[in-house]
């Protein structure tokens, strides 16, 4: 393959990748509602999302959700793994295979199982059943993430720790946890991304008591296009850049 | 703490917690699909099959029909992108790989549906392609995009790429090129270096990658809603349907039921295909 | 050396499934001996050292330590350290805080803490690096580290899991006088696992050979080696020539064997009777070469010619094909009177041994 079509196949890659995404942010800066011509910069279309409550309190819902969920999948999952990894105990081939199933069955069948459950239960969908299903879809990458960092590791690291006078509870604090760090950062910031993304199993799960902002989106998009939107999904995409950088240098430090 | 204690809660917990909110649930989807629905309301258990010889219509299949094709066509692009991308990738040196690679993770830590979003302003009757097109001539009336076969395929490419480039990409990056140079050495083409030596060392990433671009374009609903408008009904949308709006919970569950079922099948595929081609790449070649 | 036992194991047995990896196993280890654990790989040697830290259960047995059943202690709560084969440092801590680890976790106040840490480095020649953390540090760097971090501790007795395997072969003689040194300066009890009997034999008070999770022979390397008990030990501690013979003749303390139509007076420490089928053991150092010309009227010898000739610089080894068609192994040193011998392929010598060098067997 020569060096010229190498750049300009990977070039139309990104492309395709960022062409929309600047797209949207330009648009969102444009003064005209409708025209895909520019008309003069403004920043009205961020002046109506401030002030649009609705929309304001689905996003503070979604990063409520977003955090409590990967925080509880975090903390859930790294006990998983460290679990698999250190102890053997009935079932659990059986739970692993399961958890992998779980990580790639569809979301569609999750959010509808679990809406059966709840309804079953005479539990009311909203903040709470939302919580509970973000942390179940969210649980199996963290385990994942996690437990492939951990099955990288000298076993006999933990030995040592035993052996020079260490309890379970302090080898976990002081040997296992600060080597799986950069494992359990990136299972908590995709659990994040997953929960702040997810729209299917959310679908089902939430009432219209408590909205969401993938759900707003998503009604808001199938109503047509708004500029509004245009400003949205460019705070979003700002929002995740950072994340995103922030994530890259903790994860790099650590290491 | 001793060992018992700790042991204790942290198998407990998660075996709790994946019994509780995914086992018994899906046992629930089993249970609806058998049982009557309207019996149920009354407090009668009433085991019936209805909801199974409800989605034996003709329509049903039509569905899955469309959903898997959809599926596959999006799994064969997405192969078709992301392989060559990969390989490009592992040949360039290490400072600007890992530049090129965050660079493509980095969209797909956005909200899916904005990037969907994205797509229609792009493709839609008086967006920037047609604008583009029409401007340098290339065109003299708007092409239709938007809600075609192709706007939903390039919305699945879109959000699912990542899950087909890492696979391949990280098998790529375990190959040893000693041995395409043994194979160049040995007076390989480069096409037979390609199909008789990289193509099988990397078929692990590249079924991992295939599989987990299939399962989840079989189950994304809102992208071929947004991007396909209503026309086409997949599998997705037939068992929200069903639950939301037609309220026939038996229906839903039995459709939730094949879904599954054909999902597992799909992963046992993959199972077995990922051991075959890791046993095949530890034996040597044939 | 105080004859008390500080570890005992009694009958000792671990079974891993179907597997048996030590099986009954007996063993009394004194304070301040070096004592190895030699074998080949899957003989249950390293068991037997995890079973001491704590890392196995038995599955039957006692083990004793100062005379207390030390069965159902948990490693951290037992007065032995162990050093691993991988070194198995913290990768996220520094130097000081590996060897710290152990004391913090008994939460030793902290300027103690410093200068036990001090005092360890000092032991392994490691002062001064206390910063660094373990990527840095070159393969023997981490062994002296691995090393401090187990004796800062204090424990009785230093378990040490095939320490210096992964180290080069200078490094690893290197690190074999360093090791005698400290346990010389600590004067606690060393528990040594390898499979390298070279290394057993240089460093060890006490050598226990094990095979198949039972042991051998125990006793110290010159009896392990001049006087092995049985064809195992004989064959795994260095190389050994065997003769097939029958015993002919008892006489007080002797007796005369007969091998290959010849009779050779040997020693008869097992006092195997006459017509008793017998192996005779000769290290390739006590087999006698002389060439024609050297040979002496009146003693025994097996006629052969020179195979092979390796010459070693220190020494210069024969491989001689006797006449039965059996092969043999012969280490010559080179010796001021016969400076100018060199062996010649194809030449015809008579092996012999002195009385007394050789180790009889029953077959």
């Amino acid at each position: 393959m020569s060096r010229v079509f190498r750049w300009v196949y990977l070039g139309l890659i990104y492309a395709f990748l960022y062409v929309p995404i600047a797209v949207l942010v330009v648009y969102s800066f444009n003064s005209s509602k409708y025209s895909t011509n520019w008309q003069g910069f403004t920043l009205k279309w961020y002046g109506q999302l401030v002030s649009d409550s609705p929309l304001r309190e689905a996003f503070v819902n979604s990063l409520v959700i977003a955090f409590a969920s990967s925080v509880c999948a975090t903390i859930l999952g790294t006990l998983a793994a460290f679990a698999f990894y250190r102890y053997r105990f009935v079932g659990r081939k059986v739970l692993y295979t399961f958890i992998y199933i779980v990580m790639m069955s569809p979301d569609i069948v999750m959010g509808i199982s679990l809406l059966m459950f709840f309804v079953t239960l005479g539990l009311a969908t909203g903040a709470l059943t939302l919580l509970i299903a973000h942390i179940t879809f969210c649980l199996p990458f963290v385990v994942v993430t996690v437990y492939s960092r951990i099955s990288g590791l000298d076993r006999s690291i933990i030995d040592v720790a035993k052996d020079l006078g260490a309890n379970e509870m302090q080898v976990f604090r002081h040997v296992v946890m600060p080597l799986l760090m950069p494992a359990i950062i990136a299972g908590w910031l995709l659990s994040f991304t997953l929960s702040l993304d997810d729209v299917v199993v959310s679908f089902f799960t939430t009432g219209p008591s408590f909205d969401i902002l993938p759900l707003r989106i998503y009604s808001m998009v199938r109503l047509g296009i708004k500029p509004e939107i245009n400003a949205l999904s460019t705070v979003m995409f700002a929002l995740s850049l950072v994340t995103v950088t922030v994530a890259h240098l903790v994860t790099k430090e650590k290491t | 703490m001793n060992r018992g204690v700790f042991r204790f809660i942290s198998v407990g917990s998660t075996v709790s917690w994946i019994v509780l909110f995914v086992v018994i649930p899906y046992l629930f989807v089993v249970l609806f699909s058998t049982v009557s629905y309207e019996g149920l309301i009354s407090g009668v258990i009433d085991l019936s099959l209805d909801g199974f010889r409800e989605i034996c219509s003709s329509v049903f299949l039509e569905v899955c029909i469309s959903s898997f094709s959809l599926a596959l066509g999006a799994t064969v692009l997405t192969l078709l992108v992301a392989y060559p991308y990969a390989y490009i990738l592992t040949r360039l040196p290490e400072a600007v790989k890992r530049v090129m690679l965050l660079l493509m993770i980095i969209p797909f830590w956005t909200s899916s549906l904005v990037r969907t979003y994205a797509l229609i302003i792009l493709l839609k009757a008086n967006g920037i392609v047609n604008s583009v097109l029409l401007y340098a001539g290339l065109i003299d009336e708007p092409l239709s995009m938007l809600y075609t076969q192709w706007s939903v395929f390039a919305g699945l490419v879109y959000t699912l790429l990542p899950f087909m480039v890492l696979p391949i990409y990280s098998s790529l990056q375990k190959l040893d090129w000693r041995l395409v140079e043994a194979a160049r050495d040995l007076g390989a083409t480069p096409f037979s270096v390609f199909a008789r030596v990289v193509l099988p060392l990397t078929m692990p990433g590249l079924i991992a990658g295939s599989t987990m671009v299939f399962l989840p374009a079989l189950g994304l609903f809102y992208i071929p809603d947004l991007l396909g408008g209503a026309r086409s009904m997949l599998i997705g949308n037939y068992i929200k349907n069903q639950f939301l709006v037609a309220g026939n919970w038996s229906a839903g569950s039995a459709a939730s039921v094949v879904l599954t079922l054909l999902m597992c099948l799909c992963i046992y595929g993959y199972f077995l295909s990922a051991r075959k081609a890791r046993t095949e790449s530890m034996g040597g070649m044939p | 050396m105080e004859r008390q036992p500080i570890v005992s194991l009694k009958e000792v047995t671990k079974r891993f499934d179907d597997v048996v990896a030590v099986d009954s196993l007996s063993l009394d280890i004194y304070q301040g001996e070096f004592l190895t654990l030699l074998g080949p790989s899957g003989c249950g040697k390293t068991t037997v050292l995890r079973l001491i830290a704590g890392f196995e259960t038995l599955t039957s047995g006692e083990i004793y330590m100062n005379g207390a059943r030390l069965n159902g202690t948990p490693p951290n709560k037992r007065n032995v350290n162990t050093v691993f084969q991988s070194y198995a440092l913290f990768p996220h801590m520094n130097v000081f805080d590996n060897i710290a680890f152990g004391l913090r976790m008994k939460k030793c106040e902290e300027g103690l803490v410093r200068r036990q840490v001090g005092e360890a480095l000092e032991i392994v020649k490691m002062s001064g690096l206390e910063n660094r953390m373990p990527h840095q540090l070159s393969g023997g760097q981490q062994q002296r580290v691995a090393m401090a971090r187990a004796i800062v501790n204090k424990p009785q007795v230093l378990l040490l899991d095939e320490p210096l395997s992964a180290l080069d072969y200078r490094l690893r003689q290197e690190m074999e006088i360093e090791l005698k040194r400290i346990h010389r300066q600590l004067g606690i009890t060393f528990v040594f696992v390898t499979h390298d009997q070279e290394e057993a034999i240089s460093m060890s008070d006490r050598i226990a050979v094990m095979n198949r999770g039972a042991i051998e022979q125990v006793g110290t390397p010159i009896e392990i080696y001049e006087e092995p008990e049985n064809m195992f030990v004989a064959r795994f501690v260095g190389e050994i020539n065997v003769f097939d013979g029958v015993v002919r003749e008892v006489n007080n303390g002797g007796a005369t064997v007969e091998i290959q139509g010849r009779l050779f007076p040997v020693q008869n420490r097992k006092n195997l009777g006459p017509g008793r089928a017998v192996k005779v053991l000769l290290r390739p150092e006590d087999i006698q070469v002389a060439i024609e010309g050297e040979w002496t009227e009146g003693e025994p010898y097996l006629a052969g010619s020179v195979e092979e000739v390796i010459y070693k610089g220190k020494t210069v080894d024969l491989v001689v094909r006797l006449d039965n068609k059996e092969s043999i192994n012969v280490t010559q040193f080179f010796n001021e009177d016969q400076e100018n011998v060199i062996y010649r392929e194809g030449q015809r010598v008579h092996v012999n041994w002195l009385y007394g060098w050789e180790v009889v067997l029953p077959s």
